[in-house]
């Protein structure tokens, strides 16, 4: 029966190359709104403090701190609306879901960034 | 009506055209073989009676194998009835989803995952008696009073108490069909159906 979930998920999946980033990662979501016929695109820069789900029920959630308030936005994976995804930084991170983030303000609640030298 | 005998396969979600995810269940209508059909002339009512899904030889009692060999099939495992059935079949015929549409409106029917021997508050949604404070304790999932005293001495009959929740016949009413793959027989509704995934479910309109 998995594989009948899976058949029909890849039926209707929605081709959106997205980049590698996971859990700690800075990143940009150029998300398109659609208002009346209008649409524009609206960007929500902040990390990845979680990637949770399998197939095309894939998300991801995004934390920010605006104007001293936390928010947090989950994007589903395959949503046509995601325009682009832009990995900003790569962060150093020792677990896959960052909650204890939630807790935190300030400079404890900075990650570090992991350098590659390419 | 028209309807099909189905299994429940599990849930996805889509996105629609206009860029909703919506939360759908997968099931796999048919192909239901016709087994018998019944007209007012001879059965006083007219009906399709159809069959779906394999069973083994064996467990299959002498009657009922006659039965499936007069429509020149194999043994099966449900068979269910659909009056007045819209669908223009013969004996031996098979139908499948072809006879739905996408955005065709449907009823599912299937049973109900059982949740065992439940309380008041989960089974008829009371709210529990009382407050968390003011020295009251234990009475936050109780169903309250069931009724006076000495009049009229007795528990009304029907009187909503825990017991056995679930496993039950239920129909779900105006799913939307989302999407047909005709080629798997798959229909795709809007929503939940009852039942753990690979239970049987019957579809009608």
């Amino acid at each position: 029966m998995q594989e009948a979930v899976k058949f029909v998920q890849d039926q209707l999946k929605i081709e959106n190359e997205l980049p590698n980033f996971k859990a700690g990662d800075n990143l940009t979501v150029n998300y398109r709104i659609r208002e009346g016929n209008k649409e524009r695109i609206q960007s929500f820069k902040g990390s990845c403090i979680k990637r949770q789900g399998t197939g095309a029920t894939k998300t991801f959630t995004v934390r920010k701190i605006s104007d001293g308030i936390g928010v947090e936005r989950v994007f589903p994976v395959f949503s046509p609306f995601i325009e682009s995804v832009k990995v900003n930084k790569v962060g150093k991170v020792r677990r896959a879901k960052l909650f204890y983030l939630r807790e935190r303000q300030g400079k404890s609640a900075r990650i570090k960034e992991k350098r590659v030298i390419s | 009506m028209k309807g099909l005998i189905g299994k429940k396969i599990g849930m996805t979600s889509i996105f629609t055209d206009a860029g909703k995810q919506i939360p759908c269940t997968i099931i796999e209508a048919g192909p239901c073989v016709v087994t018998q059909v019944k007209t007012k002339d001879t059965d006083g009512y007219n009906s399709l009676q159809i069959a779906y899904g394999e069973k083994k030889e064996k467990n299959t009692p002498n009657a009922m194998k006659q039965h499936f060999a007069k429509a020149n099939t194999t043994a099966k495992k449900v068979v269910k009835e659909i009056r007045n059935c819209e669908t223009e079949a013969a004996l031996g015929d098979s139908i499948d989803c072809a006879i739905f549409e996408e955005g065709e409106k449907i009823s599912v029917v299937g049973t109900s995952k059982g949740k065992g021997f439940q309380g008041v508050v989960k089974r008829h949604g009371f709210k529990g008696v009382g407050d968390a404070t003011h020295g009251q304790h234990n009475r936050g999932r109780a169903p309250g009073s069931i009724g006076g005293a000495s009049y009229p001495a007795k528990v009304f009959k029907g009187m909503r108490m825990g017991g056995r929740m679930g496993g039950k016949r239920v129909k779900v009413q105006a799913l939307e069909i989302v999407k047909i793959f005709p080629e798997k027989n798959y229909i795709l509704v809007n929503g939940s159906v009852p039942g753990y995934n690979g239970s049987t479910v019957l579809i009608h309109n």
